[in-house]
């Protein structure tokens, strides 16, 4: 059996029976890493000796005769934005080249209690703006289904990880899609939690409104189990739910008997029609058929807000990213540039700002200082403010006759690496179907629904918030009733 | 709601880059200030929403007035942090000079 093609469950069974170790699957991944990540770039750092250092300890736990989680001995991809003590952090940018964190995140330490091994940190754009790697310092991650391809982006170092069966699990983080949209290109479950359900706690903030780290799988249990790891209360965090992590694991079991029967499906029709293409709208309708074979009711609902939600995105989150990112300012870590004894901190501060951030977070953090600048903020920040209320008030009139929301997880399949390189706004329309449930802090879950020309397609299923769980069913029935993850259908590397 | 002009210039981004302590080029103020007008062009499109009786949202989970109790925990190891620090000196960050920036 080869142990990098089984999923994280089938792992954490294997390992907790004695049938395989730890060690033995730590190597594996490490292994399939050396074989392919030249041509992945999933990793931008591999972890070895601490990772085969932490699955020995599992090792010797079981072999003490301690009861060891559903996870314990797994390993997994971390995103280069969740920081990890003794382990470089980069964020994906030259200003944290070399940094070595002297802490670990919320994330990082829950994920160590679980006996979940990291193999390494991976590759995203920078700051986690962008949806593609490409703004990535340290290059872009390729899509395993097609090399020429993006892996979708931010968190696409994860998701190519995924993909490319180096791991069984993955973190990557989602501000307005960075979770869904990777996960949706390369054909695996990726889940964005309510706002405030994962700790952000060691996260490098982007745009703290609304980031929020989730996990990857190849199946939709792997992905709940790694959920019921990372979420729950931290007092680390002001901005964290007291409240209990939602069933997302007995969901996930539950959806996979294929029975959706009661469940309200709404369509939303915003997230379709202009700009979609039309295989990823006919894999869509599909999916659709399918949820109503499964039992559901499928209805469409209008939330005429959600045009707007990309420009109050690129309001809001370039505004609080100028304020968070004013944080590095070559004093406390971190890039220092032409401190020669005469130049002012003020003026190695801008030299230093300029030599670390690249073209796509100097770009923000300008149009976030302009849209909050006086004589500016009302017409700018203040109305995507107002905007992020209509759009919650149109998801409040939807879920009132319906249980879930659906649309496509993005508009198109994968794109080929460079095509929207220097074209912003391009580069964040990928983002169009995932925006509105970013703003409203709710949780989504992309699931693959099928292939388009050879490429996966995902379904996004939306929930009300704390109900990750409904996200889950729905999407563990049409993982069910494909009979297979996707991914097997991937093209050998 | 004031109507704000749609558009920015090329002066207008270096001084926001100035504000923003980013110390750009010629080359990218020249690329920057045509991309950034097309965003704002793009992004100008809340102004259509109106009015004043919608509350803003700053933040979709509603909590205020978080607290967590009163308790004494060790910092960072000060060690540690002065080891990532770009530079150190007697147990402190060093800085560039920072008097006299006005004059």
């Amino acid at each position: 059996m080869d142990l990098t093609r089984m999923t994280a469950a089938e792992l954490g069974a294997a390992i907790a029976a004695g049938e395989t170790s730890a060690v033995e699957v730590t190597q594996a991944h490490l292994d399939r890493i050396a074989a392919v990540d030249d041509r992945v770039h999933a990793f931008l750092h591999v972890d070895t000796d601490r990772a085969l250092a932490a699955a020995r300890a599992v090792d010797e736990r079981r072999g003490t005769g301690a009861t060891l989680g559903p996870l314990a001995g797994v390993p997994l991809a971390l995103k280069d934005v969740i920081v990890t003590r003794g382990i470089p952090t980069t964020v994906g940018s030259r200003i944290l080249e070399g940094w070595i964190p002297p802490y670990d995140a919320t994330v990082t330490t829950k994920l160590r209690e679980a006996g979940i091994v990291v193999l390494g940190k991976t590759n995203m754009d920078e700051f986690a703006m962008g949806s593609s790697t490409e703004n990535s310092a340290f290059g872009p991650s390729h899509n395993p289904w097609d090399l020429d391809r993006v892996p979708g982006g931010s968190s696409g170092g994860s998701s190519a990880a995924v993909a490319a069966f180096t791991a069984p699990l993955g973190i990557g983080t989602d501000t307005g899609g960075s979770i869904r949209q990777p996960a949706a290109v390369t054909g695996i479950v990726g889940h964005k939690p309510t706002y405030g359900g994962v700790s952000r706690y060691g996260l490098v903030a982007f745009s703290s409104s609304l980031d929020q780290a989730g996990p990857f799988g190849r199946t939709v249990l792997d992905a709940a189990l790694l959920h019921e790891v990372m979420a729950g209360y931290d007092p680390m965090d002001s901005t964290s739910i007291d409240a209990p992590v939602p069933p997302v694991v007995a969901a996930a079991r539950l959806g996979g008997t294929g029975d959706l029967s009661g469940l309200r499906v709404g369509v939303v029709r915003e997230l379709s029609g202009q700009g979609y293409e039309p295989g990823v709208e006919a894999v869509t309708r599909d999916a659709l058929a399918r949820l109503e074979k499964l039992g559901a009711t499928v209805h469409e609902v209008s939330c005429p807000s959600f045009g707007y939600a990309l420009p109050a995105y690129y309001l809001i989150a370039p505004s609080e990213c100028s304020s968070n990112l004013a944080r590095f300012d070559a004093v406390r870590y971190g890039l220092r540039v032409g401190d020669d004894g005469v130049r002012s901190l003020e003026e190695v501060m801008s030299l230093t700002r300029e030599a670390g951030f690249g073209p796509e977070v100097k770009r923000r953090i300008i149009l976030g200082t302009y849209a909050l600048s006086s004589g500016y903020y009302d017409a700018y920040y203040g109305q995507a403010q107002k905007v992020r209320t209509l759009i919650s008030r149109d998801f409040a009139a939807a879920f009132e006759n319906a249980d879930v929301l659906v649309s496509p997880a993005t508009p198109t399949v994968a794109f080929p690496i460079g095509e929207r390189a220097n074209d912003p706004l391009a580069m964040y329309a990928a983002d169009l179907c995932t925006l509105p449930a970013s703003l409203a802090g709710l949780p989504a879950i992309s699931v693959p629904s099928g292939l388009s020309e050879g490429l996966p397609v995902g379904l996004q299923v939306i929930a009300p918030a704390l109900a990750d769980d409904r996200c889950y069913r729905v999407a563990a029935a049409l993982e069910a009733d494909h009979g297979h993850p996707l991914t097997e259908e991937a093209p050998a590397l | 709601m004031s109507e704000a002009p749609v558009g920015i210039t090329r002066d207008e981004v270096a001084h926001l880059a100035r504000l923003a302590r980013l110390a750009v080029t010629d080359e990218e103020l020249d690329v920057f200030a045509g991309q950034l007008d097309v965003i704002l062009g793009a992004v100008a499109r809340v102004q259509e929403v109106a009015a004043a009786d919608i509350p803003p949202t700053s933040h979709a989970v509603p909590l205020t007035n978080v607290f967590r109790p009163d308790v004494n925990v060790p910092c960072l190891p000060r060690d540690e942090v002065l080891a990532a620090a770009p530079a150190a000196e007697d147990g402190r960050f060093r800085v560039p000079r920072i008097l006299d920036e006005e004059t």
